[in-house]
């Protein structure tokens, strides 16, 4: 059970973080940063246990002892309900990122907000807990209850330091959620209620219900319920339309974690449960999720063409991207799982980084209408620069992560399902027309000569730099990340097939 | 051989420290590094290629496995051959001399260190185009010259209208680079490989020439070229791209980049000649594109734009001769080509330089003798333009259109074509020469060329010239050619037909003995003129096919109608809560009429009379 340290050592740290603002002011930041380094420590001293070549074994997907790490105590037995913590290959991708990019949060608004300190860095902490717990806790009902978990203080974070309209934004936020959440629950419970009649007991651990033998249309409607519950977080067409005013609204380390985390957790919900619980199901529902995926990304382009406000831009470009990773996880082969997953990391960097540009120029211009901005390359060149790189790599240029995920998921897409790879490949020229617009109407154009706005401090420079660093080695050496997640979508691939 | 890496490795090294740094190092270091990592990687180049003509077998250098999916492999790997050798030449040669050329031309700008940034990392990324030994690595290359295209094109970033050519410039290729990498997926779901070598090998086990599978990837990949090259139906990108610094157009439009779709095919001529079909069409679309081109240029007036028609037109040729399969005639004309056509955008550029930023060639005139080594540059670059006899320019044309000439059925058509663009190169470049270094002097320069931008012209002059007697190493990359060359009335046709262009020329433009005004200026002339000055009004069609719509989709789109379904949820139940809230008005008399009401409906359900 030495992976609940993971999520003491983040929930204790927000309590800290909410205490230390009594004793100085700003104090508050540095115990976030110094939880989420202690947990990220304690992370590597975990792996550091696991013999090297574990790493690159296929595990066996219903046998938790051939996954890396795997710990197990009972919760409520009458239920068959346990406290289930386990990781492998593409959970671990996904914990590091969240670490990382948790880390980015805190400096993203680490002189945005005035109010409230303290408890502002609680919630940024509460919400990685729970985005912890959801990719690490493989008993459906304990990950039911970090889904709720990570929910909460999210909403707080908007709600409480959000911009002017954050009352509903925060609102439609929950509610989407949850109600989605209310249908994967009630999803999980006739799925463990059918198994029980099957087993003969009480389970809900992953690892039992994998192996249930659902008649097909229950499966199916089941299938939905997880379907739906994963793919208005991831977020999917046409269920997106909560994120981009969240996004808007949010202060800068809630769009962070938004864009950069919390989507993700719907993905992988998708690759670890919808999948492998529903293989027919699923199978039946590929072409239609399919569609879905490549409407995502065509629709999310144009409407983020077609936006002024900086932050909704890129919260639209977001549900383009996150098409591609629909794509790739139901083509179910290895090249379009492996760019899913490259999407979720690569996205997860260069959006963070957009997303904390956004803030920055809010930060110092008080709007973020595009309408009003132009020439801020003159002021702040280093922030320029940094825009384009992070607009280039998010266009899908290779050399950086996107890159590779984008032509690997188009290239699985394109064994299973060619037309809808070639109207998908359509993302290649949208997403070039709205980031190319986004920086013309930001950073270059005619500058405003009475603003000065100062560019970039060094500490905002150095979370820059690390995620510019980032996304060019998962460009150059992508195989570093595709190394850890290989062995799982082996062992998911050869296990099921669609 | 072994440091072959290194060659675009020291370019993008320099253009990292120039980043990095970010204008703080003082103008002459920023020169140093800038142009002197492109000698560096020239001498490299140099040395390799010596080392290779002594013993010219092909190599490759396989760095890392890039991606490894099963037997999806990829590497970082790098291969070199005789083809490679030229483009590598051609690449760091000129490139050198635009970059020390450009130390000077870019003085007094302030942004001088992101100029020499940019052009380092577009060098590193056309080496790494040309030296790529798979498809995936080329494409790495080809988005990241695209990129460094869009970044120097829209350079003077504070002017709109920069921007919005840059971004043309890019989404346009991107077009085409979207179709060529439809075009890998379908290799990759094919053949399982990218490896050019492999791709070849396979294709021919594989396929059946003339198959419909070949013919699609051919035809996908071929799209990704003419995006790159501005041939047609993509051509439209180009003129505009000249909003960039004009040493940066010799550089990417007009020496390398541009002509990046011509190496792709070269490269892979192996895969394409298993589509008969997708060849002629390269050959046809050669022609039309060189015809279509060389009539606008006939009528700009801006010095740079006849330069982009010219450029668009001349890679016509160079398809035309991919089409055929003439792909050694290909690759020598895409080298004289950069001789000569470098050599008038940088004369071109000395030109505005020394003309406060004059783009008009009807506002120059006479400066023949104010700017003499110019004029020689013009005259000999538009010369070897016009392939003039024993100029380079004629030595890779005459090949190109004797090698058509031969070609079944299509040919003789192929060839006229080529013929008449002939004529028409000729009158365009030396009305260039005539209009703007004879007549009276309209505007009078205020400084001259200093020693680094002339020294580039007088080198690129010899080139320019002599160039066309290089002997490339190419027997080992492309088939020999099996036509037999024309010979008779035709080859001395094709030898001397630019002579009667040039003729034409000096009688319109510089005796004036025809006095042609009045003709051009009937209507219906003036409008076929207006229409060919336009770009045969392709962008107008764009703008109205393309353009707008998606536009007006987005616009339309923009308040996500989605949203209309969730916010109808919203408003019912707020409506239904409003609906139910009066029954709970307060009043007892409601509440005893609702009871008994109820009670009287419940008495008659319970009884069934209802």
């Amino acid at each position: 059970m030495e992976l609940l340290n993971l999520l003491i050592i983040l929930f204790i740290g927000g309590a800290a973080a909410w205490v230390g603002e009594h004793f100085s002011k700003g104090l508050s930041r540095w115990i976030s940063l110094l939880f989420i380094a202690v947990a990220a420590v304690s992370l590597l001293e975990m792996l550091s246990n696991i013999p090297a070549p574990t790493f690159l074994k296929d595990p066996i997907t219903k046998d938790p002892t051939t996954w890396l790490i795997h710990g197990r105590a009972d919760w409520i037995p009458r239920f068959g309900i346990s406290f289930e913590l386990a990781l492998d290959g593409l959970s671990l991708l996904l914990v590091v990122l969240t670490l990382f990019l948790g880390a980015v949060s805190v400096i993203a608004s680490w002189d945005e907000i005035d109010k409230h300190q303290g408890f502002f860095q609680a919630n940024i902490m509460w919400t990685l807990t729970g985005v912890i717990g959801v990719f690490i806790a493989l008993d459906l009902i304990l990950f039911f209850l970090f889904w709720e978990v990570m929910l909460v203080p999210m909403y707080l974070l908007i709600a409480i330091w959000g911009h002017e309209d954050k009352a509903k934004a925060a609102m439609k936020f929950f509610i989407f959620t949850q109600v989605s959440g209310l249908l994967m629950l009630l999803a999980m419970i006739t799925l463990a209620i059918f198994v029980k009649d099957a087993n003969g007991y009480w389970s809900f651990s992953y690892f039992d219900l994998l192996d249930n033998n659902l008649t097909s249309s229950l499966a199916t409607f089941i299938m939905l319920g997880f379907f739906i519950g994963f793919t208005v977080k991831l977020p999917g067409f046409p269920f997106h339309t909560w994120l981009p005013d969240a996004h808007t609204q949010a202060p800068t380390a809630g769009s962070v974690i938004l864009a950069g985390i919390l989507l993700k957790t719907g993905a992988y919900g998708l690759i670890r449960f919808t999948v492998p619980l529903f293989p027919e199901a699923s199978i039946a529902f590929a072409p239609i999720a399919i569609l879905l995926g490549a409407s995502g990304v065509v629709y999310g382009a144009i409407l983020a063409f077609g936006q002024t406000d900086f932050k909704r831009l890129v919260a639209y470009s977001s549900v383009s991207h996150m098409g591609f990773v629909l794509l790739g996880v139901f083509a179910w082969n290895a090249l379009a799982i492996q760019g899913a997953v490259m999407q979720l990391v690569a996205h997860g960097l260069s959006t963070a980084a957009l997303f904390m540009i956004a803030g920055a120029l809010q930060h110092r211009l008080h709007t973020r209408d595009l309408q009003k901005m132009g020439g801020l390359w003159q002021s702040m060149p280093r922030m320029g620069a940094l825009a384009m790189f992070f607009i280039a790599a998010s266009l899908g240029l290779p050399g950086m992560g996107n890159f590779i995920a984008e032509f690997l998921v188009l290239a699985g897409l394109f064994q299973v399902y060619p037309w809808l790879a070639v109207v998908s490949s359509a993302g290649l020229i949208t997403g070039a027309i709205y980031s190319l617009k986004l920086i013309q109407e930001s950073f270059q154009g005619a500058p405003d000569d009475t603003l000065t706005p100062p560019d970039f401090s060094a500490l905002a420079m150095s979370a820059m730099i690390a995620m510019l660093i980032g996304l060019i080695v998962l460009g150059i050496f992508p195989q570093l990340v595709l190394d850890i997640s290989q062995p799982v979508i082996n062992a998911l691939t050869s296990e099921i097939t669609l | 051989m072994e440091n072959l890496p290194l060659v675009p490795l020291i370019p993008f090294v320099s253009a990292a420290l120039l980043i990095a740094t970010a204008g703080r190092l003082p103008k002459m270091v920023v020169g140093l590094l800038g142009a002197g990592s492109i000698a560096a990687a020239g001498l490299l180049v140099l040395n390799i290629g010596i080392e290779f003509l002594r013993d010219p077998t092909p190599m490759s250098i396989h760095l890392w496995t890039w991606i490894s999916i099963n037997e999806f492999k990829p590497a970082f790997a790098f291969y070199l051959d005789g083809l490679a050798l030229v483009m590598m030449s051609v690449i760091t040669g000129v490139g050198f001399l635009i970059h020390l050329y450009s130390t000077e031309f870019m003085q007094d700008d302030a942004s001088f260190s992101r100029y020499f940034a940019y052009m380092n990392l577009f060098v590193s990324a056309m080496l790494i185009l040309v030296l790529a030994d798979n498809l995936l690595l080329m494409f790495l290359g080809w988005e990241g010259v695209g990129i460094c295209s869009y970044l120097l094109v829209g350079f003077w970033y504070q002017d709109p209208a920069n921007g919005a050519a840059a971004r043309k410039a890019f989404i346009v290729t991107r077009i085409g680079d979207t179709s060529m990498a439809l075009g890998l997926f379908l290799l990759v779901a094919e053949l399982g490989t990218l490896n050019i070598l492999e791709v070849a090998e396979i294709a021919k086990e594989r396929w059946e020439v003339g198959a419909t599978i070949p013919t699609i990837a051919c035809a996908l990949i071929l799209g990704g070229g003419l995006g790159k090259s501005a041939q047609l139906p993509l051509q439209t990108w180009l003129p505009d791209a000249m909003a960039g610094p004009t040493p940066c157009s010799a550089l990417i439009h007009a020496a390398t980049m541009v002509t990046a779709g011509v190496y792709l095919v070269a490269r892979n001529h192996e895969l394409f000649m298993m589509s008969p079909l997708v060849m002629s069409a390269i050959s046809i679309i050669g022609v039309a594109t060189l015809l279509l081109a060389a009539f606008t240029a006939l009528n700009q007036h801006d010095l740079k734009k006849i330069l982009a028609y010219s450029t668009i037109s001349q890679i016509g040729y160079m398809f035309l001769a991919l089409g055929v399969g003439a792909y050694s005639a290909a690759i020598f004309h895409l080298m004289t080509h950069a001789f000569f056509k470098a050599l008038l955008f940088l004369g071109a550029g000395a030109v505005i330089h020394c003309l406060h930023h004059e783009h008009d060639i009807f506002k120059m005139g006479g400066l023949r003798k104010k700017l003499p080594v110019v004029f020689w540059s013009f005259l000999i670059g538009s010369s070897a333009l016009a392939a003039l006899p024993f100029t380079s320019g004629w030595y890779s044309k005459d090949e190109i259109l004797l090698a058509t000439w031969s070609v079944p059925t299509l040919g003789p058509w192929l060839w006229a074509g080529g013929i008449a663009g002939a004529v028409l190169t000729a009158i365009y470049s030396f009305r260039l020469v005539f209009v703007v270094f004879w007549g009276e002097a309209k505007t009078i320069p205020d400084k001259q060329p200093g020693l680094r931008m002339s020294a580039p012209l007088i080198i690129l002059c010899v080139f320019s010239i002599v160039g066309g007697l290089i002997n490339m190493p190419l027997e080992q990359v492309f088939p020999s050619q099996t036509n037999a060359h024309a010979a008779g009335p035709v080859a001395w046709i094709t030898m001397t037909i630019a002579i009667v262009g040039v003729l034409v020329s000096y009688l319109l433009y510089l005796r004036q003995q025809i006095n042609v005004e009045p003709i051009l200026n009937k209507p219906a002339l003036k409008k076929l003129r207006y229409f060919w000055y336009s770009g045969w009004a392709m962008d107008a069609l764009y703008d109205r096919l393309l353009v707008r719509p998606y536009k007006l989709t987005a616009s339309l789109l923009k308040t996500e109608l989605i949203d209309r379904f969730y916010n109808l949820i919203v408003e019912s139940s707020v409506a239904s809560h409003r609906a139910l809230s009066i029954t709970q008005n307060g009043k007892l008399r409601t509440y005893a009429i609702n009871l008994v009401v109820g009670i009287a409906l419940l008495a008659a359900f319970l009884t069934g009379i209802v």
